[in-house]
């Protein structure tokens, strides 16, 4: 790993060229296979989820009649009749189902990790370089947010101000920060006493400008890292809601909603209501948490 | 220390009070009264009511009144939806059942992830510490919510051994789905972060003096090694807890276990304002107490601490 090219090389192409930080990452990133199929594997869940709607023979809302009354014996998955995920307990396309679950899901997973890395980098960077009182109150904020058992409060949250999904997002918005400010805090610690922060300060630089400039950028690696692994714990988070039937509403759904289905009619011989969705749930947070450890290793110096 | 309890209590009281505050508030921000039907009632039966449950009063009367029953006597007042009962017996009868699956989890998953992860790490690169980081990879992806239609899946419906639900007064039978379901993630976790602090105090200078002055290999960990080792475990913990009771509320719902959660749920879906407020108070004093104990716990432990 070293920056210097030998003189063969040097002699060949005469300009040596360095490489940054991040190219270094991307090498890294790329050397590791589970990694880089676990990417290969979340384009596809993506592309679905994107594009599921016009492989699906059935919409998501309509019911198939001739299922009714005798799904556990007709309603499995079948290439002929077009259901190739099978039909759940309404006679619904479970195919298209699962596709709009996993627009959800993810749209709750990707929001919430957008808003920590927004609000979270932004908290820890101010806390942490202000320093002071500032920091004691603004991290004090953080902790107490932290010690209330908040799924208890988005719930209430939730009934007061009606199931939806705009509500949903916003309690999802309200906690996913709150790790990111810690450890961008953490990291603008260690940073803000270098030289480079130090010459920004001498040359006149506003501080405004120089947690803008020169402090955020350097916490991107690391921000980074923990928003790939906060999107499934996002994704957990709202299927939790979602399984207890207090999340996203009918005729919308999630892949929590879609599990709950599935574990409510377990008795009624339709495993494929579980199967499914559990599969898509599974093999997607396993891809988000391998993609986070090889970002990890890529990025963060520490571990190296 | 008795001034680090102090400090910490400083902290504590305002979170609960502030928690209080907040959950009055939004509720009596919810839309719509409590006695609205369909049908509508008579004005001069909607004064009764009203006058029963106190709502005739001012908003801020009302909050001090709250309040004041909730400090001086965990009096939560009754509830809107089921008639005759109040909070508080609607808590009585959850509560322990509650406490008893949860406990056991909290026991199961602090016992069997601390092992593991102290095993995973004495063995390093061993089978047993493949396994445990096999596990704990795994654990990640199986939430209670998954773990719990799983189980019922093979341990019902397949070889039908366990029932798939209810209480029964809490026999063996009934605790152990739900025990495992709520344990197995936080076991994970507990078992991840022992083996990575056990293996980084494994090579510690006075770890190889101990070893070079011929302890066995059993006596290094169990006396020198496990007390710093289980210091991130330990602050973990407060984490876990909150974690384990709002996992119960899960687990009361799919197994009908009949605690508070299945309360909590059924109140949040009828918008019975009172029980979801004395629910989500007690969970968050709960907690709140929790993580000061936590805290004290470490503070005694980790001599680094000053206070």
């Amino acid at each position: 790993m070293s920056h210097a090219a030998t003189p063969e090389t040097a002699g060949q192409s005469r300009t040596v060229r360095g490489r940054s930080l991040w190219q270094d990452a991307w090498r890294r990133f790329f050397a590791n296979r589970a990694a880089v199929a676990s990417l290969v594997i979340l384009l596809l869940v993506l592309l679905f989820a994107l594009f599921g709607q016009h492989l699906a023979q059935w919409n998501n809302e309509e019911i198939d009649w001739a299922m009714l009354g005798n799904i556990s014996e007709v309603g499995g998955p079948s290439l002929e009749n077009g259901h190739y995920f099978g039909v759940d307990d309404t006679g619904r396309d479970l195919f298209a189902r699962t596709v709009q679950g996993t627009r959800v899901s993810l749209a709750v997973g990707i929001v919430g990790a957008l808003i920590s890395v927004v609000v979270g980098t932004a908290w820890g960077a101010v806390a942490g370089y202000v320093g002071g009182r500032t920091d004691t109150v603004m991290m004090r904020i953080v902790d107490l947010m932290m010690s209330i058992p908040y799924m208890f409060v988005l719930i209430l949250l939730l009934v007061v101000f009606n199931r939806s999904i705009v509500m949903l997002f916003v309690g999802v918005g309200l906690i996913s920060w709150l790790d990111m400010a810690r450890i961008a805090r953490g990291q603008t610690l260690s940073i803000k006493n270098k030289e480079f922060v130090e010459a920004a300060i001498a040359t006149g630089v506003s501080t405004p400008r120089i947690i803008t400039r020169h402090i955020v950028p350097n916490l991107l690696g690391i921000v980074i890292v923990y928003a790939t692994l906060l999107v499934p714990s996002m994704i957990i988070f709202e299927s939790f809601i979602s399984f207890l039937g207090l999340g996203v509403q009918e005729p919308s759904t999630s892949w929590g909603a879609l599990i709950n289905g599935g574990a409510d009619n377990l008795r009624n011989g339709t495993p494929w209501m579980l199967g499914f969705p559990l599969a898509f749930f599974i093999v997607s947070l396993f891809a988000f948490f391998f993609i986070g450890d090889g970002l990890r290793d890529a990025l963060d110096p520490k571990d190296r | 220390m008795t001034s680090f309890i102090l400090k910490r209590l400083a902290i504590a009281v305002p979170t609960i009070l502030l928690l209080i505050v907040f959950s009055f508030l939004l509720m009596n921000a919810a839309p719509g009264s409590p006695f609205a039907t369909e049908r509508g009632v008579p004005p001069e039966v909607l004064a009764n009511l009203e006058a029963k449950y106190g709502l005739d009063k001012s908003l801020f009367d009302r909050m001090g009144i709250y309040i004041w029953n909730v400090v001086t006597q965990f009096d939560f007042g009754p509830s809107f939806k089921f008639k005759d009962r109040t909070v508080n017996d609607l808590i009585a009868q959850g509560f322990p059942v509650t406490l008893t699956y949860g406990t056991w989890s909290f026991v199961v998953a602090v016992l069997v992830g601390g092992t593991l992860g102290i095993l995973a790490a004495v063995f390093h690169n061993s089978w047993l510490d493949y396994l445990a980081v096999g596990v704990s990879i795994g654990a990640q992806v199986l939430p209670n919510f998954v773990m719990a239609p799983i189980l019922v899946l093979i341990f019902t419906l397949w070889l039908g051994w366990l029932p798939g639900g209810g209480w029964q007064g809490g026999q063996w039978q009934y605790l152990v789905m739900p025990v495992i379901a709520l344990s197995t993630s936080y076991m994970a976790s507990i078992a991840r972060i022992t083996r990575s602090s056990m293996l980084e105090v494994l090579n510690a200078g006075f770890i190889r003096t101990a070893r070079a002055k011929g302890l066995p290999m059993r006596r290094v960990v169990l006396r020198h090694a496990l007390k710093p080792a289980l210091l991130p475990v330990i602050s973990y913990l407060g984490p876990a807890f909150v974690g384990m009771i709002t996992g119960s509320v899960l687990i009361d719902v799919f197994f009908s276990t009949g605690g508070i959660g299945q309360f909590f749920v059924n109140s949040a879906l009828a918008r019975d304002y009172s029980v979801i407020m004395g629910i989500t108070i007690l969970i968050g004093t709960l907690t709140v107490l929790f993580n000061l104990l936590v805290d004290v716990v470490y503070a005694w432990i980790d001599p680094k601490i000053r206070y």
